[in-house]
C-alpha cells in the first residue's frame, strides 16, 4: 500500500544540501554523485569526515587490528593501550575459524590487552607491554605475536617496534608491531595499508618450503564473515585449486608465510588488501586479477577467470561442469524467490567493496538497487583504477608508511611471459585492473561516500527501499523508520552469502525481509491516527 | 590563599628564584607551600636542603592509591611544604599527564584544604607552555597568579611571550591573571630598561630586576637559598623585596602578547643600538 516517491536525484541532492551550512554542503557536494550510465564522474573520497556529522566510519586500528589481522587464528592480536580498544573489538565482526585439529593454535576467542593505566601513560608502556607479551608467551606459546598501538601509545611515543624486536630474540618467535593509532587516517582505509605493509614485512616468504598442487592462488580481502571463506574452499576444493592461503578468511600466519608459492593473486576486497597483492607481484612476480564471489553469476565468472589464467583444458573443463552443477540448484532456489523479490528496492552503505560486491545478489534477485556508497573507499574504488594517478595525495595519506619494493633477487619469478598475458589480455583477462562500483551502477543511482545520518534518513525517508543494508550503527534507526535493514559486516546471524550456497542463503534472507509486514507496524495506531485532543475546564 | 605559577624559559632560573622567593615569604611569616611541576623534581632542593624528595608520581607507583599527604608533603626551611610532581625519565611517557595526576591527587589528598592554611601555593613549572598538561596549573584556577621568569635574551623574551599567549587562552575561560615579569638579569646591555618596557607592552610590570651574583651559586652548591645560607648578603635583600613585592603586589592583568616584529624591534632598539 506504500506509494513508491520517485524524486528526481539531483532534486533530492539539492534539498539535502540545502540543509547545510554553506562550507558543508561544498563540501558534502562532492561526495555526493548521481551516477551516469557511460560515462563515470568524479566523487569525493578519502577525505576526512566533516566534523559534527554523524559518520559510518571506524578507526586505524579497527581497520588494521580488527579487519585484516582479526580473523588470522595462530597469531596473538595483543592490543597496547587501554582495554576498551580491545574489549570491544572483541570477536564482533563475526569472523569465523576453522582450526584442521582441536589442538591447532587459535586465539580468536581471546582479547588480549595491556589494559594501560594513566600511570602507564605517564611513564610509558614500554614496560608493561613486555611483561603482557612475555605473559602471553607463557600461558599460549604461540609462534606469532602482533602488537597493535592504540592513540595514547601514538601520544606518549611508546616504541613498540623497538619492543618486538627485543621480545622476538627475547622468546625465539615472529613478533611485529603496528603504528595503527586510531587517529592515524581518515578511516579505518589507513589501518589496512598499514597492516597490508606490516604483513608483506614480517610475514610473506618466510616459509619457502614448496607447496603441492597444480593451480596455487591466493585469495586476497576476504574475511570469513559468518563461514564465506568455508564455501569459497569448498568450491575450490570440489575443482582441484589449491588455496595456499586467504587474507585472511579462516587462515593462519603459516599459511601467509608459504604464500609466495602461488601462481595467481585474486582481490575480493580491492581495498582492504590491494597493497599486499602490489607489492608481492613486484617482490615475487604474481600476477593479481579482480575476483567476486559474492553472487552467484559473479562466482562462476571468477572461476571462469582462474581457468581462463592457468589455460588447462581439464581445469576450464571441470570449471563448467561444477558451475553447472551447482548453478542448477541456485536456479531452482531463485525461482520461487524471484518473484517475490522482483523490482524490490535496495540501498547499500558498506565497507570499500560490500557495497559494490552485493549489488551482484541484488540483480540476481531483480532487485534494483537505488543509491550505493563506501565508507571508506577511495576514488579508484569507485570510478576504476585508471584514476589512480590523478589522485591526489594529501597529508593524511602520507602519514602511512610508502615501502618501497623491489624483485627478490632469488625469488622473482614471473608466472607468464609478456607474450602469453598479452594473450590473455586480449581474451579479455584483465591484470591488475578494477572497474570500480560506478561503471557497474545504473544511470540515476545515487552514489554517496560517507553518508552522514541525515543523508542516510533523507534517503529512507523519501525513497523507501525495500531493505538497506548497512551495519550496526545504522541498524536501528533505519528499523525504526520502518524499513528492514540487513548488516552486512556481521550479516546479522546469517551467513555465509559467498560462492554458490551462500547466494541461495541470501535470497532465501532477503525474501523473508522484504516479504514481512513487521515493519510497517513499527508504528503504533495512535501514531497514525489523527488524535483529537481536548482540555477539561472545570 | 594565593595561588602563584612561576613560568619561563628552560634554565632561566625559575627554581631558583621560586625557592629564594619562597625563603622571603616564609621570613616574612607567610605560610607556603612549593609544588614543583618539573619531571626532574628539583624545585624544592633547596628548601629542603637537598633532601632527596619522593614525588608524588614515584609514590603513586609504589604504593598504589594508598597514599597519604606525608608521604609526599615533605617540610623545608621554615615550615614551607614542599612537593614534587615528578615524572618519566625523558624520551618516555607523557609529563604532562603526570602533572594533572599529581595535582588532582593533591586537592584529593586535602593538600589545600583550610585547616593548612597556606598563604601561598607557589607552582614551579617546566620550561614553556609545550601542551595541555604543563599548563595544567593556570587551568581550571589551579593558579590565579603568574609571574614570568625573564632575562634580556631574546630566547627569553620570546618564550615569555609565548607564556602570554597561553595566559590569554586560559584568562578567557577563567580567572588566571598575569602579576609581572620577574628579570633575572644575565647582564645584557640595557637589561633593565628593555624588559620594563617589553612588560609595559604586554600591559603589565617589570615586578622586580634580580641582579647576577655568585652568592646565588654558592648557596645553590650548600643546597640552600641565599636567605638562609647567608642572610645578611645583599643578594638575599633582593630576594626580600621581590618577596615583599609580589605579596604587596595588585596589578593582575590579561597580558598582551607582542607579534614578532614587534618583538624583534624592541630588542633593536634596546639591545643592539649601542
Amino acid at each position: 500500500m506504500k506509494t513508491k516517491v520517485t524524486m528526481d536525484p539531483e532534486r533530492w541532492k539539492a534539498e539535502v544540501l540545502t540543509k547545510y551550512p554553506s562550507k558543508v554542503a561544498k563540501k558534502r557536494a562532492k561526495s555526493i554523485v548521481v551516477n551516469e550510465g557511460d560515462e563515470v564522474k568524479q566523487i569525493q573520497a578519502n577525505i576526512r569526515t566533516i566534523p559534527g556529522i554523524i559518520t559510518q566510519r571506524g578507526c586505524t586500528y579497527a581497520g588494521c587490528k580488527g579487519v585484516v589481522l582479526g580473523p588470522t587464528r595462530d597469531i596473538i592480536n595483543l592490543v597496547h593501550g587501554p582495554i576498551g580498544c580491545s574489549f570491544y573489538a572483541w570477536l564482533t565482526r563475526r569472523n569465523q575459524t576453522l582450526p584442521p585439529t582441536p589442538d591447532s593454535p587459535n586465539f580468536m576467542m581471546y582479547a588480549f590487552s595491556t589494559d594501560m593505566q594513566d600511570s602507564n601513560i605517564v611513564f610509558g608502556g614500554e614496560i608493561k607491554l613486555k611483561q603482557a607479551i612475555r605473559e602471553a608467551f607463557e600461558i599460549f606459546k604461540p609462534k606469532n605475536i602482533g602488537i597493535f598501538s592504540t592513540c595514547p601509545v601514538g601520544l606518549i611515543g611508546d616504541d613498540v617496534h623497538a619492543v618486538a624486536r627485543e621480545m622476538k630474540a627475547e622468546l625465539g618467535i615472529n613478533i611485529f608491531g603496528f603504528s595503527c593509532e586510531g587517529y592515524k587516517g581518515v578511516s579505518q582505509s589507513a589501518g589496512h595499508h598499514i597492516a597490508n605493509n606490516g604483513v608483506f614485512k614480517h610475514v610473506v616468504g618466510l616459509n619457502d618450503t614448496p607447496v603441492e598442487g597444480k593451480f596455487k592462488v591466493n585469495l586476497l580481502g576476504e574475511y570469513n564473515i559468518g563461514g564465506d571463506a568455508f564455501e569459497i574452499e569448498r568450491i575450490f576444493e570440489k575443482i582441484g585449486i589449491t588455496l595456499i592461503s586467504t587474507f585472511s578468511g579462516n587462515s593462519t600466519i603459516d599459511s601467509f608465510e608459504q604464500s609466495h608459492h602461488a601462481d595467481l593473486n585474486m582481490i575480493m576486497c580491492h581495498r582492504s588488501i590491494n597493497y599486499l597483492a602490489e607489492m608481492m607481484e613486484t617482490k615475487f612476480g604474481i600476477p593479481w586479477i579482480k575476483v567476486n564471489f559474492i553472487g552467484a553469476d559473479a562466482t562462476a565468472k571468477s572461476l571462469r577467470k582462474i581457468a581462463q589464467y592457468f589455460g588447462d583444458a581439464g581445469l576450464a573443463a571441470k570449471v563448467e561442469e561444477v558451475i553447472a552443477e551447482e548453478m542448477a540448484l541456485v536456479a531452482k532456489e531463485l525461482e520461487p524467490i524471484k518473484a517475490r523479490t522482483q523490482d524490490k528496492t535496495a540501498m547499500l552503505f558498506v565497507g570499500g567493496s560490500r557495497a559494490h560486491h552485493y549489488q551482484e545478489l541484488f540483480n540476481e534477485l531483480g532487485m534494483k538497487t537505488l543509491s550505493a556508497g563506501y565508507e571508506f573507499g577511495h576514488r579508484d574504488d569507485y570510478e576504476g583504477r585508471r584514476v589512480i594517478p590523478t589522485i591526489q595525495i594529501d597529508a593524511d595519506s602520507r602519514n602511512i608508511e610508502e615501502i618501497h619494493v623491489e624483485a627478490d633477487p632469488t625469488r622473482y619469478r614471473p608466472r607468464k611471459t609478456e607474450a602469453e598475458i598479452k594473450a590473455l589480455v586480449a581474451q579479455g583477462l584483465q591484470f591488475s585492473e578494477y572497474e570500480g562500483m560506478m561503471t557497474e551502477m545504473g544511470k540515476g543511482a545515487l552514489v554517496i561516500d560517507d553518508i552522514s545520518h541525515y543523508e542516510m534518513e533523507k534517503l529512507v525517508e523519501i525513497y523507501q527501499p525495500d531493505v538497506f543494508c548497512a551495519g550496526i550503527k545504522e541498524k536501528y534507526c533505519v528499523q525504526k523508520m520502518g524499513i528492514p535493514l540487513k548488516q552486512l559486516h556481521s550479516y546479522d546471524y546469517g551467513g555465509p552469502y559467498a560462492g554458490f550456497e551462500g547466494a541461495v542463503n541470501f535470497y532465501k534472507d532477503i525474501d523473508m525481509i522484504v516479504s514481512t509486514s513487521i515493519w510497517k507496524m513499527v508504528k503504533a495506531p495512535w501514531q497514525k491516527e489523527s488524535v483529537i485532543e481536548a482540555e477539561y475546564a472545570l | 590563599m594565593r595561588k602563584v605559577a612561576i613560568y619561563g624559559k628552560g634554565g632561566i632560573g625559575k627554581s631558583t628564584t621560586t625557592q629564594n622567593t619562597v625563603a622571603g615569604l616564609a621570613e616574612m611569616g607567610k605560610k607556603v607551600m612549593v609544588v614543583g611541576c618539573d619531571p626532574k623534581a628539583d624545585s624544592t632542593r633547596l628548601l629542603l636542603g637537598g633532601l632527596a624528595q619522593k614525588t608524588v608520581l614515584d609514590t603513586l607507583r609504589e604504593e598504589g592509591e594508598d597514599v597519604e599527604l606525608e608521604d609526599v608533603l615533605k617540610p623545608g626551611y621554615r615550615n614551607t611544604s614542599c612537593v614534587e610532581s615528578g615524572g618519566p625519565e625523558p624520551g618516555v611517557g607523557c609529563a604532562g599527564r603526570g602533572i594533572i595526576t599529581s595535582i588532582n591527587l593533591l586537592e584529593q589528598l586535602g593538600a589545600y584544604e583550610e585547616d593548612k592554611s597556606l598563604d601561598y601555593v607557589f607552582y614551579d613549572v617546566l620550561g614553556d607552555v609545550v601542551c595541555g598538561g604543563f599548563a595544567m596549573p593556570i587551568r581550571d584556577g589551579k593558579a590565579e597568579e603568574i609571574y614570568i621568569v625573564v632575562s634580556g635574551e631574546m630566547m627569553a623574551m620570546y618564550a615569555a611571550n609565548n607564556i602570554c599567549k597561553g595566559i590569554v587562552k586560559f584568562a578567557q575561560a577563567g580567572t588566571v591573571r598575569l602579576g609581572g615579569l620577574i628579570c633575572n638579569s644575565r647582564k645584557v646591555d640595557n637589561e633593565a630598561q628593555m624588559i620594563e618596557e617589553f612588560a609595559k607592552r604586554l600591559g603589565t610590570q617589570m615586578i622586580h630586576f634580580v641582579p647576577r651574583d655568585n652568592m646565588v651559586q654558592r648557596a645553590e652548591i650548600n643546597r640552600k637559598t641565599v636567605i638562609d645560607y647567608d642572610p645578611v648578603h645583599p643578594q638575599a635583600d633582593e630576594y626580600r623585596a621581590l618577596a615583599k613585592k609580589i605579596d604587596e603586589n595588585k596589578l593582575f592583568v590579561v597580558p598582551k602578547p607582542l607579534s614578532i616584529p614587534e618583538l624583534e624591534q624592541l630588542l633593536i632598539e634596546y639591545g643592539l643600538f649601542n
